[in-house]
């Protein structure tokens, strides 16, 4: 397997000025004769299907969802970051990349990382363009908050739904294609593999999930910008339909999966209330710019909480621990997320956690509302105190919040050089999706950076090198044996799905996976823990194929098949997370094994061996996957234990 | 708690449709309205029946996807709520609910309470954009928006596009949401060149769709989960009007 990232040569800061002029282009009256798929609509989707119409590629692009405002992007809240240095605090491209490398525990690639860096100033200019209401001051110009692992203020925000104003943005645009005829676009359709011919990805097959119609599509490229892959732990805070299923066939099919097992637990959610749970909701982590994290010193004090017989405010200052502030007092409550979700769960581990179940700690907003007024911080965060108490049923006005870790967000994905294309030529990976950008944590408010960064800015420039290669004629008919035969496998998919009619539904399967990686491959993660889950785990995929009852058929609009065939992905994703976090015997980011961790209970990395992206290969059908492995090097950023004390 | 539910069953676009009974058990009043529905489903399946379709992504009220009628309100009626963020604790044992799909026209359903909704996709198509290309824009802070503006662009820009207002009206009117984005648009600095077309175009394509007339009655603003105010609907009658002066129709 070839994992060359293709990374030029150069310094740091002249890298991507120079692979710009490097990167063939292709001929503007040339670009009308190209089609390129792209397979998401989210934020990296939508602004790489808008920006390659704009450049004259004919594009057709597929989301699931009735419409592609509605991709999974649409959810973020808090804010995107941005090296504008408007508050001339300090900030710099170098500052950003600096702690993007530093949040990310050195397990990315500083090329890539450096150039997100550098466009990041592009993107906030790109959006306010394009009349995305930032939050302004009174002078007109954009504010700006701080977000947790950055000691400058460079987040940029549109009130607690920020994703939602930079996907409409970016739906805009792609509306505009669309409506010029440059963009075709699919929605409620669902990719189901991709076809390659002589190794080079030049198709999809889907499926129409409104008439169940499989249909073949062809074009000179492919894009998959289809998200993260939390679900696998059914409980997330990702919407209901996100799911692996894009990259996990793309991966069958020859694509290297990198580094699945860096998961980000977020640590500010609101804790699970029962069985029925069907998601989990964030609460954007703006929020600890303000709010205070504690539990009771004492664990007596917390049991007469749980039992209701204490009430936050019953409990005196001096009995209460800020843990984050005493124990980080440089970055207090604003340690990144890896690290504030950890001492979540040790605080509640120690018998202090403030919820019926003990899993829930506050997070406190009584001294900002003295500070600031209850008005001010209704501006700030009226939207998610309303969607707390929606949920909860408690007014955080009040009294605190009370929060809990939960899975949040993907750095691991299909693994891309440089120019975003993964180890199969021809398949271009941008966002969640890819690996590159975000190492073993991502910094808040740079997932929807790197979204844009890729779909703006990187991939329409990288994509022309392939494009000019390959030339307009490399089009290959639907009618094809490639093509017809992947659509054989899906169908032959589909059927078998359907089949089974056994006793047990598609999410009680789900659930169970979840539970097994909540619990194994979750907040920390054991030798034997993962071994039991990699025995576990082809256990209920075999029930799953014997025991499955999906009803209906394929002629309809069917979400128990829909739901079926992803967790039939997940069943094998779920395994192969656990392997890359047993392969790793290290702790490094969100990943945390118990075995490897310093006096103090700080994640232990293991520079000498481990500083390389894992990539998996797939080998066959319950054969064992193989791991290749990526150097990193690190040119610019010394490699030092991340310390935000 | 118990429930009964009568929900709207219907097997494609030309089915005509039906209600159908069900029994919901044991409903914790910490779930949300579609995590109840969740339960009712896991248990059609096992007594062999096809679940109730329903569509959801988020289930944090953003999204838009979630669209069901609920005792004859969109939404179910709680103050700036969606389906998915309504929860059980507002309702009560042996409470007899009414679940149907957004009925009107442009919006087809594909089956049970599962919507076509394109149709607003296809407006903003029209004009629902400031036309800039990649790259080729000044500098952020080159543009000062004053705040006022900017909040107000905001509250419309809120808009989730769930097609509530038009399920609540009585002539499935779409105005409120078409407000929300001209309102947006026409209020920034940004989206000025393109004023008249965009109001222009963006009315004409609401009407092409089947979209009803709006007779003020205000009961889009009152199911909207964003809170978007009647007072878009004001200022795009004002742009429209504008719109056509400038253009020399009147
Ligand atoms: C609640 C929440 C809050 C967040 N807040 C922030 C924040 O404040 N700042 C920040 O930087 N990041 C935030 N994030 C992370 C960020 O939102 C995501 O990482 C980012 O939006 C992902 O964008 P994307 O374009 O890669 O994918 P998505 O937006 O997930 O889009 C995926 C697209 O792919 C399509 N798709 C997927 N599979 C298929 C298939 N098989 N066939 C067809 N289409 C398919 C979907 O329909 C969709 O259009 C948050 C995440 C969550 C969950
Ligand atoms: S105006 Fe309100 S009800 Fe209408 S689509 Fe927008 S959010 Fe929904
Ligand atoms: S499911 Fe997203 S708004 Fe209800």
């Amino acid at each position: 397997m070839n994992l060359d990232a293709k990374i030029p040569s150069g310094p740091m800061a002249q890298k991507w000025d120079k692979h710009q002029f490097d990167l063939k282009l292709v001929n503007p009256a040339n670009k009308r004769k190209y089609e390129v798929i792209v397979v998401g609509s989210g934020l990296a989707g939508a602004s790489a299907a808008a920006t390659l119409a704009e450049l004259g590629y004919n594009v057709k692009c597929f989301c699931f969802q009735d419409s592609p405002r509605r991709a999974h992007s649409i959810a973020a809240q808090g804010g995107i970051n941005a090296a504008k240095n408007y508050q001339n605090d300090g900030d710099s491209v170098h500052r950003l990349f600096y702690d993007t490398v530093k949040g990310g525990d050195y397990r990315s690639r500083e090329a890539n990382v450096h150039r997100l860096a550098q466009v990041s100033v592009n993107i906030i200019d790109q959006c306010a363009a394009q009349g995305v209401p930032f939050a302004r001051e009174y002078g007109g110009l954009l504010a700006n908050r701080s977000f947790g692992g950055a000691q400058v203020s460079r987040t940029f925000y549109a009130r607690g739904q920020t994703g939602q104003q930079l996907l409409l943005g970016a739906y805009s645009s792609l509306s505009r294609q669309i409506g010029l005829g440059k963009v075709q676009m699919f929605p409620r359709t669902e990719m189901l593999d991709v076809v390659l011919v002589d190794g080079h990805a030049k198709g999809i097959v889907v499926r129409d999930m409104v008439s169940g119609e499989i249909s073949r599509h062809s074009a000179h490229a492919v894009v998959l910008a289809t998200g993260g892959y939390g679900n696998a732990f059914f409980l997330s805070t990702n919407a209901m339909g996100s799911n692996v299923t894009a990259s996990f066939r793309a991966y069958k099919r020859g694509a290297a999966f990198a580094n699945p097992c860096y998961t980000q637990i977020h640590p500010t959610c609101i804790p699970v209330s029962g069985e029925h749970q069907s998601k989990l909701t964030l609460m954007s982590e703006s929020l600890r710019n303000d709010g205070r994290v504690w539990v009771p010193k004492s664990q007596a004090v917390a049991e007469k909480i749980r039992k209701g017989e204490l009430k936050a405010s019953d409990v005196a200052e001096g009995d209460r621990d800020y843990y984050l502030e005493r124990k980080y007092p440089s970055f207090g409550n604003l340690v990144p997320r890896d690290v504030a979700s950890r001492n979540a769960k040790e605080a509640c581990d120690e018998g202090r956690g403030v919820v019926g179940s003990g899993l829930g700690v506050y997070l406190d907003f009584e001294d900002a509302i003295k500070r600031l007024g209850e008005g001010a911080v209704r501006e700030r965060y009226g939207n998610l105190f309303d969607m707390y108490e929606k949920i909860t049923g408690s007014n955080a006005y009040q009294n605190p919040m009370t929060i809990f870790p939960a899975v949040h967000y993907t750095m691991g994905g299909l693994w891309v050089d440089y120019n975003l294309m993964s180890n199969v030529p021809g398949l271009y990976v941008v966002g969640e999706a890819n690996f590159s950008d975000h190492g073993a944590n991502r910094l808040g408010a740079s997932a929807l950076m790197q979204g844009l960064a890729d779909g703006y800015f990187v991939l329409p420039y990288t994509i022309g090198q392939y494009l000019a290669e390959v030339g307009p004629d490399d089009r290959t008919d639907t009618n094809s044996a490639e093509f017809v035969g992947t659509e054989e496998t899906v169908r032959a998919q589909i059927d078998k799905l359907l089949s089974i009619k056994g006793k047990r539904t598609p999410t009680s399967f789900h659930r169970e996976l979840g539970q097994i990686m909540w619990d194994k491959c979750g907040m920390a993660r054991s030798k034997a823990g993962l071994e039991a889950a990699i025995k576990k785990i082809p256990e209920l995929r075999a029930e799953f194929w014997d025991n499955l009852n999906v009803p209906g058929e394929n002629g309809s609009l069917n979400q128990s098949l829909e739901q079926a065939g992803r967790v039939a992905d997940f069943l094998e994703f779920g395994e192969l997370m656990c392997r890359d976090a047993l392969q790793r015997e290290e702790s490094c980011g969100g990943h945390f094994r118990e075995e490897h961790q310093t006096p103090e209970g700080e994640a232990k990395r293991d520079d000498e061996n481990f500083s390389f992206v894992g990539a998996w290969e797939y080998k066959g059908e319950n054969q064992t996957p193989e791991l290749h492995k990526e150097n990193l090097v690190y040119e610019e950023v010394k490699m030092t234990q991340r310390s935000y004390k | 708690m118990d429930l009964k539910l009568k929900v709207w069953r219907q097997d494609n676009a030309d089915d005509v449709g039906r209600f159908e009974e069900y029994q919901a058990h044991d409903i914790s009043p910490d779930m949300s309205f579609l995590e109840m529905l969740d339960v009712v489903n896991e248990g059609l399946i096992g007594s062999g029946k096809e679940p109730i379709a329903f569509d959801s992504d988020c289930r944090e009220g953003i999204c838009g996807s979630c669209s069901m009628v609920i005792n004859g309100t969109a939404h179910g009626g709680q103050k700036g709520t969606t389906a998915c963020q309504l929860h059980m604790r507002h309702f009560s044992d042996g409470m007899t609910i009414t679940i149907e799909p957004w009925r009107a026209t442009a919006f087809p359903v594909h089956r049970d309470l599962v919507v076509d909704r394109t149709a607003f996709d296809r407006i903003q198509q029209k004009g629902g954009f400031i036309s800039v290309r990649t790259g080729s824009v000044p500098d952020a802070n080159a543009i000062p928006v004053p705040k006022d503006e900017s909040d107000l662009a905001m509250d419309a820009a809120q808009c989730i596009g769930c097609g509530a207002c038009v399920a609540a009206c009585k002539n499935a009117s779409a105005m409120l949401f078409v407000a929300a984005k001209i309102s947006h648009l026409s209020l920034v600095p940004q989206g000025q060149p393109e004023r008249e077309r965009r109001a222009l175009a963006m009315v004409k394509q609401m009407d092409d769709e089947g979209f009803g007339n709006c007779t003020v009655t205000g009961s889009c603003e009152a199911v909207c989960p964003k809170e978007i105010s009647l007072d878009f609907i004001a200022r795009m009658n004002r742009e429209y009007g504008r719109a056509l002066i400038k253009k020399g129709t009147i």
